[in-house]
């Protein structure tokens, strides 16, 4: 059953398709994975998902509700939730006051919604540092703020732009726990990610896109040696070149 | 109405070199200098005090007005724009509404609240250009302040120092890392910024009547123009004080003059709704 | 810390007992400028929309209540009403040209202050509405009418507006309204994404502020005897507004309130010492130069800093 299908999606920035005819779909409880090289379009692809972008072309639907037009507010209180690339915390609030503000949206009365951030900050392991302010925290601990919050508006399909960037191999490992814990707990999710190694782990479904187009589809390990794919990333040369 | 027309070009030099410097501060620092009106306020009543105390007469001490401000505009960005850089906006805004405070009512106390205008022999001549009057005031002013506007393209565009400020209004990050001092480019900015309004005042102040509230019409056409013209662009700020002075001027044949300042803010706020970006802007505030 | 509030208000209730005549003006003032700048620190504060033309709200506030009551003879206490709801209206208007055009920072101050200009400017050019020089109210002490004999009851209703301002402010901190506000005011875009409909909840907060700042208007008509555009409308007001609330703490509930204790009786001392005519000018000097401070060394405002230096003194970790 699809949570998201997208057809036809096409963004143009001035004489530049950032974005031009993609169709995407996501299955319920699935974990799919966004990948390509730099400037594909995938950051694009989710503002366009997520209402800060304007589509010039194409639809949206979003568990039988089309979301094209629509507000971010809005589109988050239908049940789709992101992450920004930068991550954005509220930076005089504490952790716990960042992430009651996603609850809010779950729970219109505070007192419940800040029960419910209490429980989300413990799930991703930041209850030590609920009281910490958001401006003071690491960048691990940014990301998972980012993370917690976005959980907190009780999403069906969550939207994760590079969480991984600048993290240690250690944070990573982390991250990636709590990725799969997030997933296994019946969150949809699409991510966007360059650390390849953290996307095949993940991902169950892989579709790569290269100026603005899918240009390759399926599983980890078929994506991993599709010549398009190496193509893309790594220029021509390197699809006679790469071994099998 | 062609006298309206020409009144209204020649004026425009002023509006330009006022709009130039207003755009310029914004350019390179990202500040809005709300006080950009006062200060003007500041040049015309030194041009007062050199004209009466030491009968200069203001198309020739403009130079020092602009000087003076210069320094000013150098002293408030060292001193306290310079601390702000990494605060949030609307603490920037209050700091220059601070700033603007203090020069306006520093004026009033020092100068009172009664209108002024300087004296000056060309004050009154005029000559005829084929079908229209020409005030050789407003003529020569024009021709100062295009000048002006001239020699300070021609700073940014052909100078070290001004390639320097344009580096650093692009990509500040840059600058710094090829080692650029960029505080006191941002104190030469601002104060050129600041020598432009104060070489504009000196050369109005025999045409215009000033009192030390005339500082926020003056901040508010500033801001018309550098909205219209856009932000940060400095082509955008020269067309946009003719354009601005034009449809002033025109609209004051039309308008009752004390409706002058109702179509200065609708304007304004027309302009806010429609062009934030402006007709030459590149970026947004 | 609710103790330390109640006691306060109870004793500012019992004060006019003990006031001299002078005092019990300044006391009026504080609160009149203190319930002024609390419904400023809604959208100002609270939500950070930074408007320098609230005064266009006193005005309307004003002016629609004294004409009704000298053109319909209607009770000022049901002006004061409709005054703020058409101050409100006009909050309504700039809220949604400001927000629906994305009007932010510096742009949103000019469109606020361009309003109140031209207010001030149209009112001037008004002769039905009294033109430059205003309005007078002749008195009557009649309470109907809004006034009294008696200073005291003055004191008592400045206090009410200053006490029902604040409490709703605090009504809004802690409930999902507040909440919103204080994300949109950190990061707007990071809280549409978190489902937060930024539009609405400013213009929520800017008809909210609007409206109590309408209602002032009438006070401050009827409590003077006479409008002019170029008080009631002009920047000056508008400064006296702001300032404050930014330098007691703006976005927090007893900022203003702290902002006005320190500055009414310092803007009446230099009114006093600095003599009559263009040394008017003088205080707002003052005003600037702390504007200047605030911003370099107190950003926040009074009120955290002693918040936190208090905490310190009583040895709790916040």
């Amino acid at each position: 059953m699809s949570l998201l299908v997208a057809r036809g999606l096409s963004k143009r920035f001035g004489g530049l398709h950032a974005v031009a005819r993609l169709d995407m779909e996501i299955a319920r409880g699935e974990m799919l994975g966004l990948i390509g090289p730099n400037g594909a379009g995938k950051t694009t692809v989710f503002n366009l998902l997520s209402g800060f972008l304007v589509l010039d072309a194409g639809d949206i639907v979003l568990d039988g509700h089309s979301i094209v037009g629509l507000p971010p507010h809005a589109i988050c209180r239908l049940g789709l939730a992101r992450t920004f690339q930068i991550v954005r915390p509220f930076p005089r609030m504490t952790v716990l006051e960042n992430v009651r503000v996603g609850a809010l949206a779950r729970c219109p009365r505070a007192p419940e919604a800040l029960a419910r951030a209490r429980e989300v900050v413990a799930r991703v392991g930041l209850g030590p540092r609920e009281r910490v302010a958001a401006g003071a925290l690491t960048l691990a601990d940014r990301k998972r703020l980012e993370l917690a919050r976005a959980l907190a508006t009780g999403p069906a399909l969550l939207l994760l732009d590079e969480v991984m960037a600048g993290l240690n191999p250690t944070e990573i490992e982390t991250i990636i726990q709590l990725i799969r814990a997030i997933h296994a707990s019946g969150v949809s999710i699409l991510l966007i990610e360059h650390n390849m190694r953290a996307v095949m782990a993940l991902s169950q479904r892989i579709v790569v896109l290269s100026f603005g187009e899918r240009i390759a589809e399926g599983a980890p390990a078929e994506i991993a040696h599709h010549p398009k794919v190496v193509e893309a990333y790594l220029g021509e040369e390197y699809v006679r070149a790469a071994p099998a | 109405m062609l006298q309206g027309v020409v009144s209204g070009l020649l004026f425009g030099g002023v509006y330009s070199l006022m709009a130039v410097g207003l755009t310029l501060i914004f350019g390179v620092m990202r500040v809005v200098n709300f006080a950009h009106g006062d200060m003007m306020v500041w040049g015309m009543y030194l041009a007062y005090v050199l004209a009466t105390r030491a009968g200069i007469d203001p198309y020739a001490s403009f130079l020092v007005c602009a000087a003076a401000l210069f320094a000013l505009g150098f002293v408030v960005q060292r001193g306290l724009v310079d601390r702000i850089v990494d605060a949030p906006h609307e603490m920037q805004i209050l700091l220059m509404l601070g700033v603007a405070l203090v020069l306006e009512n520093v004026a009033l106390v020092a100068f009172g609240p009664e209108p002024t205008r300087v004296r000056s022999p060309l004050a009154s001549a005029t000559l005829w250009l084929g079908p229209v009057f020409v005030d050789v005031a407003r003529l020569v002013t024009f021709l100062v302040a295009v000048a002006l506007t001239t020699a300070l393209w021609a700073f940014l565009f052909r100078t070290d120092l001004g390639r320097t400020i344009r580096a650093a209004a692009d990509n500040t990050y840059g600058a710094l890392v090829v080692g650029t001092d960029v505080r006191r480019v941002y104190a030469v900015a601002f104060g050129v910024g600041a020598a432009c309004v104060g070489a504009a005042g000196a050369l109005v102040s025999p045409i215009l009547p000033f009192q030390p509230p005339t500082g926020l019409s003056l901040s508010v056409a500033s801001f018309n123009i550098v909205i219209i013209g856009g932000m940060g662009s400095l082509l955008g700020a020269f067309v946009g004080g003719l354009l601005v002075s034009l449809a002033e001027s025109l609209g004051a044949v039309f308008l009752k003059p004390s409706l002058k300042e109702l179509f200065s803010f609708s304007l304004l706020i027309v302009i806010l709704l429609i062009r934030p970006a402006g007709l030459f802007g590149r970026r947004s505030a | 810390m609710k103790w330390v509030l109640v006691a306060g208000v109870l004793a500012l209730l019992a004060l006019p007992a003990v006031l001299s005549s002078y005092a019990l003006t300044l006391f009026i003032l504080i609160f009149f400028y203190g319930f002024l700048g609390q419904a400023w620190n809604i959208v100002g504060g609270y939500a950070g929309q930074l408007s320098a033309g609230h005064a266009a709200f006193v005005g309307v506030g004003g002016y629609t209540a004294t004409m009704l009551s000298i053109e319909l003879g209607l009770t000022p206490w049901v002006g004061m009403l409709i005054g703020g709801v058409l101050a409100a209206l006009l909050g309504a208007i700039i809220g949604y040209l400001g927000f629906r055009f994305g009007l932010r920072g510096f742009y949103f101050v000019l469109l606020t202050v361009a309003f109140a200009e031209i207010c001030r400017v149209a009112v001037s050019n008004i002769d039905a509405l009294g033109g430059p020089l205003g309005l007078y109210i002749t008195f009557t002490g009649n309470p109907r009418q809004f006034q009294f004999q008696d200073g005291r009851v003055y004191y008592y209703i400045a206090l009410a507006l200053m006490l029902v301002a604040t409490l709703t402010a605090w009504a809004i901190e802690r409930r999902r309204f507040g909440i919103y506000l204080a994300a949109i005011r950190e990061d707007e875009a990071a809280a549409e994404a978190l489902g937060v409909n930024a539009f609405k909840y400013k213009m929520l907060a800017m008809v909210v502020s609007s409206f109590l700042t309408g209602l002032g208007g009438t006070f401050y008509a009827f409590y003077l005897f006479s409008l002019q555009p170029n008080t009631l409308f002009g920047i000056p007001l508008s400064v006296e507004i702001i300032i404050r609330p930014i330098v007691g703490g703006a976005g927090t509930l007893l900022g203003p309130i702290l902002g006005s204790f320190i500055l009414t009786p310092l803007a009446e001392i230099s009114r006093l010492y600095l003599g009559q005519g263009g040394l008017h000018g003088a205080h707002l000097i003052a005003y600037g130069v702390l504007l200047i401070g605030v911003v370099l060394f107190l950003p926040e405002g009074a009120y955290p800093r002693l918040r936190r230096a208090l905490a310190r003194r009583s040895g709790q970790t916040r």
